[in-house]
């Protein structure tokens, strides 16, 4: 049987890593490069880039270093960020992406999901979303978590779906960055309404929570950290392992 | 020197990465010339099986590649082209392949249960079959990552490894001097440079 993803996720900036914690005060950790093939080494089943470069010549950067990593890394890498059209896809599946993932520029326009997905298959379009509950319900942000859409998330992610995302990355605001644990009733919520493989996001603080996750949903895919995996307190074997001797089937 | 033959599908740069990483001297290419003085072909895509063959027949590729594995000539088939390896797909109707081996190429949906996901996305264990030249740098159980709807079919006497999913799932395929898998050498890590370095040295007597 297929099974259970370990995914980290490093956001690049100016050609280096960064991840901060509830998407703000972000700080320098490592060399991209360096970190993918350390990650690969260690047992990581995918590698997800998070492009949060906003400039031109960031973003060239950032394609530069994609090209370097899919030059020595042979799994499979999922590239995120800036990503608002056709061409956008083009650019970073040239460079050796397997998946490219959209948020804010489907928020913007919806239609780029289906155009994609009729270009490139859906097994290639991840839908990520930033979801944060404000009234009661589960809100979609955009803008790296910064702009209350207003749209109902389960609502967009059934839209984005049936459009073609052939993947979903639940990323919760509400638990990011907190370490507690993952947002077990925000992704259950997420995959009683849709039939692709559902990645969680947001909370992971220790092994167990990992254990958790896939113990209390067995519908969830992945699970995608990024802090815990950089500052070295979950090595990536470690959690395989236990993993393992909880009956929760990995790639070892 | 192993050619990759490229028919205008799919992006071939992560192949091409994983061959030089392993120390292969390869050429991606649709010269028929260098295809024909190439030691060894592999024929990736990706897509849909229709287009890819029309790709390819368009090209004229077909007969070319046709040729040289009738001459004895080492060809490996990745994903999609591992499929067109075979007599026909059901893929949106009936569509002819290569035809190197026997089977056909039919849809997993109505044979997995409903409640596993389409397409088989992810790792997932090899399980050996029989000895083969292809696998032989590996073990049985290794994982190896998948990403298909369609799977090959009544290839009983070229199958070499399966995957479980739901069913048993053809994974890789080896008959004479024609082989393939339905999954992603380039981006199953180590286990899958394996299998390429496997295919790309001299065959073992």
């Amino acid at each position: 049987m297929i099974t259970k993803r370990i995914i980290p996720c490093l956001d690049i900036k100016n050609g280096r890593v960064v991840k901060g914690t509830n998407f703000q005060g972000l700080s320098d950790v490592s060399d991209p490069v360096a970190l993918a093939s350390l990650y690969s080494t260690s047992g990581a089943d995918e590698l997800v880039f998070y492009d949060i470069t906003a400039s031109f010549e960031g973003r060239k950067l950032f394609t530069d270093i994609l090209c370097r990593v899919a030059s020595q890394i042979f799994i499979p890498l999922t590239v995120g960020g800036g990503i608002n059209t056709v061409e956008d896809f083009d650019r970073v599946l040239k460079c050796g992406a397997d998946k490219v993932s959209v948020n804010s520029g489907a928020i913007r326009n919806p239609m780029l999901i289906r155009d994609a997905a009729r270009k490139y298959g859906n097994q290639c379009v991840v839908l990520s979303a930033d979801i944060k509950r404000v009234d009661g319900e589960f809100r979609v942000f955009a803008k790296g978590g910064r702009e209350d859409t207003g749209m109902e998330a389960i609502g967009w992610i059934k839209q984005g779906v049936a459009l073609g995302a052939g993947e979903v990355v639940v990323n919760s605001i509400d638990t990011d960055g907190v370490k507690q644990g993952f947002d077990l009733d925000m992704l259950r919520a997420v995959c009683d309404a849709v039939n692709v493989p559902v990645i969680a996001s947001g909370g992971a603080g220790s092994m167990a929570h990992f254990v958790e996750l896939f113990k209390a949903i067995p519908d969830i895919d992945a699970g995608l950290a990024a802090s815990v995996f950089h500052f070295g307190q979950i090595a990536i074997p470690d959690l395989k392992r236990e993993l393992q001797n909880n009956d929760i089937i990995v790639r070892i | 020197m192993i050619a990759v033959i490229d028919y205008g599908v799919g992006n071939l740069f992560s192949l091409r990465s994983s061959l030089e990483k392993i120390g292969a001297d390869v050429t991606v290419t649709s010269d028929v010339s260098i295809i024909e003085s190439a030691d060894k072909l592999i024929l990736p895509g990706v897509g849909a099986f229709a287009d890819a063959a029309k790709k390819l027949r368009d090209s004229g590729l077909d007969a070319v590649i046709k040729e040289q594995a009738a001459a004895g000539k080492p060809i490996m088939g990745i994903c999609l082209g591992m499929q067109m390896l075979f007599e026909k797909s059901y893929e949106y109707g009936e569509h002819e392949g290569l035809g190197l081996l026997k089977g056909s190429v039919v849809p997993m949906a109505g044979v997995i249960p409903a409640e596993l996901k389409i397409p088989h996305i992810g790792w997932n264990a090899l399980r050996f079959k029989r000895g083969s030249n292809l696998l032989r740098y590996i073990k049985d159980g290794d994982f190896v990552y998948f990403v298909h709807s369609y799977y090959a079919a009544d290839c009983a006497d070229s199958v070499i490894a399966a995957a479980e999913y739901g069913a048993e799932l053809t994974a890789a395929v080896e008959r004479g001097n024609v082989c393939g898998c339905q999954f992603h050498p380039e981006k199953s890590g180590d286990v899958g440079l394996a299998i390429l370095k496997a295919f790309c040295e001299e065959e073992k007597t």
